[in-house]
């Protein structure tokens, strides 16, 4: 008899992991149009028209998949975590909302123009629009990563028994709205999360060029547009590594057992703590095996001083203590491959200014790689945020020197729902979204292996859209309605 | 403003938001359920699809919007509700899910066996979202099998007897019949012909399920009408609707479309409104023991966050409402394809 917890948690993690494979390109991928598109608008120069209206074709079908698996998680918190929806409904479910009106509106709304709009509005209008699109997407980053930082590192609120029913029960209530918003943990891992997501537009777009010109294709659009991509990535790397390092320094008091899950520190003693490079813990021993660990770095890495020792796992109860295998390598996944794609984008800068990148196809061929690793990092980071947070769905807090209840993730689930159903709603996502994912491989590929039109095809189409309008004036007598192109060329 | 009033407040945003949400993505559903009865070839299937493709998101938003708000305002009843129709909510999503995709995928690769795939896809999950939405209000409408603390004690086969169908057929026709105004809107020439010659019998399918649908009301959910007996003058509602629902085939007969759409916008808010005063003050009227029930009072989140949340709304409507309408005006006009259509 498998259970509604496990169950529960398995289909959270498996739909929000798939959902976010295309949020984070979504906005990377969105200042990485918008870069292309401001060149053009000021140069005016067609082949960074032809940049632009590539990378909105790929945005497009990358941004319907991001809409189609998102709405699975807002019904999922009320459908499999009722529970928790009540505990917590007064706090995130304000963030939500507020998500719902700052970005999806203006998101949707403006995706119309830059999708559709090429050739009805201006190129100042539709860059504008770009703007908004990549303006909501951050947006909804915002939001959604104040409300999990929250459950992270609660603030601005208190705990209210309420009577239902002659049967009190907790729940959180907002006291100070802007503390909420800001609580500790919003900034640093909100800043953290943008730029992870700002890293993978940038590798992207460096990854199709990079392709694009091993295969002598599409050469004038591909280079124009690494000399944007390749130096954000790098910008971007190194400031993903500086608001990864403040993110963790906070944990040490905001959420000690999840610091020493990451580094599977077990035992405290008054020694400086030593850093693992890699290593198999092994919490039940509390030991790591095979483990290379570097003495002192971790104080100085938590507390810029050598010499003072960290808290380890034995300062937490057991009852409160989160797995320690997953979060430790899922950490030091995401660590290694930020470390990896800072030297190969800075690489790839310094022989791209020395004008000599197109001499290096194995660095090319890294870069074409780079996506995954990106997307890589992304999802690990997030694993090791999330099972970190255990047991805990919201974590305990101390506001003003009081000491607020948190929720147990196994206190969140709906009461009404059976391990049957989840099973078999676990087993419809597994069916969709694997159909999903190969048709969205399948149709990505098709766009990426037919690339950007060349000038003359964006030539030839202007002429035909306004040989149509005329006709169409002619015809209808009156204003130009363009309705040439009744295939699709793409 | 006092806890109570804004708590009423909130209750008929969210009225706002659902009506709005029916309106919009109701002619788009309505025209995915149309689409394989309507076009006959392919560059009339993409004219089909392509008439909604820059607004669909946006009106999905509203939904999305809706489920925000009411996670925030009434937790408690997003929390019952939702884990309620946990087997419904799933396969609702898949439709949106398979709308969504249908859309962006259909018209990316030329293969027939491909795009009739699609084609079949957003047909299906057009008609049974409808059909969902339907079902969901229905037993809302008529109450549910809530336990005590807002356990839900009943299941998927509880939520599929005759009065929740019968409101499901009622938000098929009434989508369908909304979709094909609209699409007369979008069309012209032998398109739109054929467009024509499905109205009226949308209409005759729509008028004859919403006469069977009053009459099971009164029949089968006599609390519905508990509030219009205690507030007569609320009797408006169900007279302008009626009234509204006569002047679909007039205002079309008149050569006046964009007044019949109008008129099939309203009939939507009518019913919303009726549903909405129909359920008042419960969300989920408990059929076990009315004590059970979740209402306005225990569902709500506290006085402050309300407060809060309608700042939230008051800043973010007015950009809401100006961004939609500059969409709908730049996507204004009959339905085109070019280099950017699906």
């Amino acid at each position: 008899m498998m259970d509604v917890e496990l169950l529960s948690r398995l289909q959270f993690a498996g739909t929000i992991m798939f959902h976010y494979l295309f949020p984070p390109l979504s906005i990377g991928l969105g200042l990485q149009l918008f870069l292309c598109e401001l060149a053009y608008v000021r140069t005016g120069h067609p082949a960074w028209e032809a940049a632009a209206r590539f990378w909105t074709r790929v945005f497009a079908v990358n941004f319907a998949m991001g809409v189609a698996t998102g709405i699975v998680m807002e019904f999922e918190f009320g459908t499999n975590w009722a529970a928790y929806s009540r505990f917590v409904g007064d706090v995130f479910g304000s963030a939500l909302a507020a998500e719902g009106i700052f970005a999806f509106f203006l998101e949707s709304g403006f995706l119309a123009i830059l999708v559709f709009g090429w050739d009805r509005v201006g190129p100042k209008m539709h860059l504008f629009s770009t703007l908004m699109v990549f303006l909501g997407s951050v947006f909804s980053a915002v939001w959604i990563v104040i409300a999990n930082s929250w459950q992270q590192t609660p603030a601005g609120y208190h705990i209210v028994w309420q009577e239902i029913q002659g049967q009190s029960i907790p729940r959180a209530e907002v006291t100070d709205f802007w503390a909420m918003v800001f609580n500790p943990s919003s900034v640093d891992r909100l800043t953290h999360t943008l730029i992870g997501a700002l890293v993978l537009g940038a590798f992207f777009v460096a990854s199709v060029c990079s392709f694009y010109l091993l295969k002598q294709r599409h050469e004038d659009v591909a280079r124009r547009c690494l000399s944007i991509a390749l130096p954000s990535a790098l910008v971007f790397t190194l400031l993903a590594a500086l608001t990864g390092h403040d993110s963790a320094q906070k944990l040490v008091d905001t959420q000690p057992a999840k610091l020493a899950a990451m580094e599977a520190h077990f035992e405290t003693t008054d020694q400086p703590t030593g850093l693992y490079l890699f290593g198999w813990p092994d919490a039940e021993n509390e030991t790591v095996h095979f483990g290379v660990r570097v003495p002192w770095l971790l104080s100085l890495m938590v507390y810029n001083d050598p010499g003072k020792p960290v808290p380890g796992m034995d300062q937490i109860p057991e009852s409160d203590r989160p797995p320690v295998w997953l979060p430790f390598q899922t950490f030091h996944l995401m660590v290694g491959l930020g470390t990896m794609m800072i030297v190969l984008a800075a690489l790839a800068c310094w022989f791209w200014f020395k004008q000599t990148y197109q001499n290096h196809r194995w660095l090319m061929w890294s870069i074409v790689l780079m996506p995954l690793a990106a997307m890589t990092a992304n999802q690990a980071g997030w694993i090791t945020a999330e099972v970190g947070r255990q047991p805990w769905i919201v974590h305990p807090s101390v506001q003003n020197g009081v000491e607020m209840m948190g929720l147990r993730t196994k206190d969140g689930l709906s009461e009404s729902v059976t391990a049957e159903q989840v099973l078999s709603s676990i087993v419809l996502f597994a069916v969709i979204y694997s159909l999903l994912f190969a048709v969205w491989i399948f149709v990505l590929n098709h766009k990426i292996q037919h690339g950007p039109e060349s000038i003359e095809e964006l030539e030839s189409h202007k002429r035909t859209r306004s040989a149509s309008k005329l006709s169409d004036q002619i015809r209808h007598g009156g204003t130009g309605r363009g309705g040439g192109l009744m295939d699709e060329e793409l | 403003m006092s806890y109570d009033t804004i708590t009423l407040v909130w209750f008929f945003l969210l009225g706002v938001l659902l009506t709005g949400y029916a309106i919009l993505d109701g002619f788009d559903l309505g025209v995915g359920i149309l689409h394989p009865f309507i076009a006959k070839d392919d560059r009339e299937r993409r004219l089909v699809m392509n008439s909604i493709g820059p607004l669909w998101d946006g009106n999905e938003v509203w939904l999305v919007t809706f489920g925000g708000a009411l996670f925030a305002a009434f937790p408690n009843a997003y929390a019952t509700v939702f884990s309620s129709f946990y087997a419904a909510f799933h396969l609702l999503l898949t439709c949106l899910i398979g709308r969504a995709v249908s859309l962006e995928f259909r018209s990316k690769v030329h293969s027939t066996a491909w795009r009739r795939f699609w084609d079949t896809g957003f047909f299906l999950s057009s008609i049974t979202a409808a059909a969902l939405l339907g079902i969901a209000g229905g037993n809302v409408m008529a109450g549910m099998q809530v336990g005590p603390m807002f356990r839900y004690e009943g299941g998927l086969l509880d939520q599929l007897y005759w009065y929740p169908l019968l409101v499901g057929a009622l938000t098929v026709s009434l989508f369908a019949l909304h979709g094909s105004i609209y699409l007369f809107l979008k069309t012209e020439d032998e398109l739109q012909q054929r467009v024509r010659s499905r109205i009226l019998p949308l209409f005759y399918c729509f008028a004859g399920l919403y006469a069977v649908v009053t009459i099971a009301t009164w029949l089968h959910v006599p609390h519905a009408t508990e509030t219009l007996t205690r507030h007569p003058w609320l009797w408006i509602v169900p007279v302008l609707n009626a009234l509204a629902v006569l002047n679909i085939p007039r205002a079309m007969h008149l050569g006046k479309p964009g007044y019949a759409f109008f008129t099939s916008s309203m009939v939507i808010a009518a019913l919303a409104s009726l549903f909405s005063v129909a359920i008042f003050p419960n969300f989920v009227l408990s059929t076990i023991d009315p004590a059970y029930s979740v209402t306005l009072e225990n569902a709500r989140s506290s006085h402050q966050t309300l407060i809060t949340m309608l700042w939230i709304a008051l800043i973010g409507m007015p950009c809401v409402a100006s961004y939609t309408i500059t969409i709908y005006w730049i996507f204004r006009g009959k339905v085109q394809l070019d280099s950017n259509s699906y």
